[in-house]
């Protein structure tokens, strides 16, 4: 039970780090992107090449992951996605598809389409026992590692000047225009920071969600309903939504094995009929 | 000549292309009657997208029920072609009725997320229930019984041809009509202002529950079909990856004219008969290469490109 939970929490916590920047992309710019996970499997895959090729520790390869994705995603929204900001929904959908299919393709022709390994660290393996359960070191680390960047986070979007106009934006995008905030800077730099957090998930996640050239599809549906639960453009709405998610979908796999995946999808219905508007109201 | 002569001798050539191909390429009837199958599919989405507006990542849910329900039927002795369709386009129907009212109370994104997890949630449903449908295997063993009576589905996919081009025929006819009734000129009217309509009298939520719910009984028709012609059940045909290949061959020919979907569908297809032959991680490559310069460059699509050039 205690070991669920644990799990589970490790689980959300990864979910939460993956779709803080999707959460930014519909919270600010109203833009749907189906195409989020491909960054967080890019992140992932420069942290196995830095690995395997370049012998990179594992510890050195996570930042490389967060900055290189957040280059990538920097250059992506430069040239395409800014031009699609006032485009409708379906314009946007087609877009990203079509984004997430060309990395799919990219991945399997570069790392063709088997798990890719990751080694980590001994300090980071084995389990430590606590209150007669079995817990995963990495999973410890995986937790503190969130914990610690969301804190960071929280201070950045709180106290900063930045914070103040992230926060300015997402509310009244026109009235912040309004104030002189450069609202096309702000999200810039927010979607860079946000790609890079997908691809420092993707990275740490190897271990737990896995990592192959399918990752943007498979994963697509839980990082958007973490945001459309949690709501968008806030930071304590997507935790709790991911956490509930990740506790729910390892709880589901858990006990359930026969009924697999279903637990998460009906949830994720019951979900948005309970809350068409997220579970802390979106402002949209 | 006056211009609506001028549309019927397009209307009517158009529709003699597939006939023509029934007797000049007889060894392409099998990918033709999935072409046609699929453009059923494609019509089904061009009603609740292209002119009801209703933005859906999961439409396949319905196309894979109607194969479902039409292969169950067929694989527990009820072989009867024309039945068989009615039954699948029933329960897809009542699938589609139900979820309509999630789907139309929400705004885009909602829309998408509950199109979308219904779609997850029956292809997990069907997946897990392996001893109803057989699961990742699919559902094999459909035998079905001569059409009329007279008609045997053969090999080389003649009875499956024309069966499949009268039903898409009909059905086409059908929504032709539909498009340029007060309904279908409602549909777009919501479509481009869904605030201003209420105010002219529309009952917008019911119009567009009844949208959802036939485009869910024509996709269970195109399911059915498909069931009945190659005589086996996929897991695939509730996949996420025909929502989205099926959205692609819609925009492709363009949204909102019908005829879009019958072109882009055949295009897709016939591309990826040719391409995804050669390899089909380029094919996915190039798909979405594809999309991504569409969305720039070309909206309206083939039928779009063809009505700029005859202006």
């Amino acid at each position: 039970m205690l070991g669920v939970l644990f799990d589970g929490i490790a689980y959300g916590s990864l979910l939460f780090l993956v779709s803080l920047g999707l959460s930014v992309t519909m919270g600010l710019m109203n833009f749907v992107n189906l195409a989020h996970g491909a960054f967080a499997m890019a992140g992932g895959f420069v942290c196995v090449i830095a690995m395997t090729r370049f012998g990179v520790p594992f510890l050195a390869a996570l930042p490389l992951a967060f900055v290189i994705t957040a280059v990538i995603g920097a250059i992506l929204e430069r040239l395409l996605y800014r031009r699609l900001y006032t485009a409708d929904h379906l314009d946007q959908v087609l877009f990203s598809i079509g984004l997430t299919f060309m990395s799919i393709a990219a991945a399997t022709y570069f790392f063709g389409s088997s798990q890719q390994p990751v080694r980590l660290p001994d300090f980071l393996r084995g389990q430590v026992r606590f209150l007669g359960a079995d817990f995963g070191i990495y999973r410890l680390f995986l937790i503190g590692a969130v914990a610690a960047l969301t804190t960071i986070l929280g201070l950045l979007v709180a106290r900063t000047r930045f914070g103040a106009q992230v926060r300015a934006s997402v509310d009244d995008a026109q009235a912040a225009r309004g104030l002189g905030i450069n609202v096309d800077r702000v999200f810039s730099i927010a979607f860079a920071l946000g790609s890079g957090l997908a691809g420092l998930g993707g990275a740490l996640g190897i271990e737990v969600l896995g990592l192959d050239s399918g990752f943007p599809l498979k994963f697509m549906v839980y990082f958007l309903l973490v945001v459309v639960v949690g709501g968008a453009g806030t930071i304590v709405g997507p935790l709790v939504a991911a956490l509930v998610l990740g506790v729910l979908d390892v709880a589901g796999k858990y006990y359930v094995p026969q009924v697999g995946a279903f637990v998460i999808y009906a949830a994720m219905v019951v979900l948005l009929i309970a809350f068409p508007m997220g579970i802390r109201g979106r402002r949209r | 000549m006056t211009s609506w002569r001028r549309e019927t001798i397009f209307e009517l050539a158009f529709w003699l292309v597939p006939v023509a191909a029934f007797f000049l390429l007889p060894g392409y009837r099998v990918l033709g009657s999935q072409i046609l199958i699929v453009a059923l599919f494609a019509l089904s989405l061009d009603l609740v997208l292209g002119y009801a507006g209703i933005l859906t990542l999961g439409h396949a849910a319905f196309f894979g029920l109607g194969a479902y329900t039409a292969g169950l039927l067929a694989v527990h002795g009820w072989g009867e072609p024309l039945t068989g369709l009615v039954a699948g386009a029933a329960v897809a129907a009542i699938m589609g009725f139900a979820v309509s009212f999630l789907v139309v109370r929400g705004e885009n994104l909602a829309r998408l997320m509950v199109t979308l997890g219904v779609g997850l949630l029956l292809f997990e449903a069907a997946n897990r229930a392996a001893f109803i449908t057989g699961g990742v295997d699919g559902l094999s063993g459909v035998t079905m019984w001569k059409l009329f009576g007279v008609f045997p589905f053969d090999l080389s996919g003649r009875t499956a041809y024309v069966y499949s081009f009268v039903v898409l025929l009909l059905v086409f006819l059908f929504l032709r009509r539909l498009a340029r009734s007060p309904f279908g000129l409602s549909l777009r009217g919501i479509r481009e202002n869904r605030t201003r309509m209420p105010a002219i009298g529309v009952p917008v939520q019911r119009r567009l529950v009844a949208a959802f719910t036939l485009g869910a009984a024509i996709a269970g028709i195109a399911g059915a079909l498909l069931a009945q012609t190659t005589q086996f059940v996929g897991l695939d045909t509730l996949g996420f990856g025909r929502s989205a290949d099926t959205m692609i061959m819609l925009v492709l020919g363009g949204t909102g004219r019908l005829y879009g979907a019958l072109v882009g569908t055949a295009v897709f297809m016939i591309a990826q008969d040719y391409l995804s032959g050669i390899n089909p991680v380029y094919w996915q490559f190039w798909l979405g290469l594809l999309l991504v310069v569409f969305v720039f460059v070309a909206r309206g699509g083939i039928m779009g490109a063809v009505e700029r050039l005859r202006r």
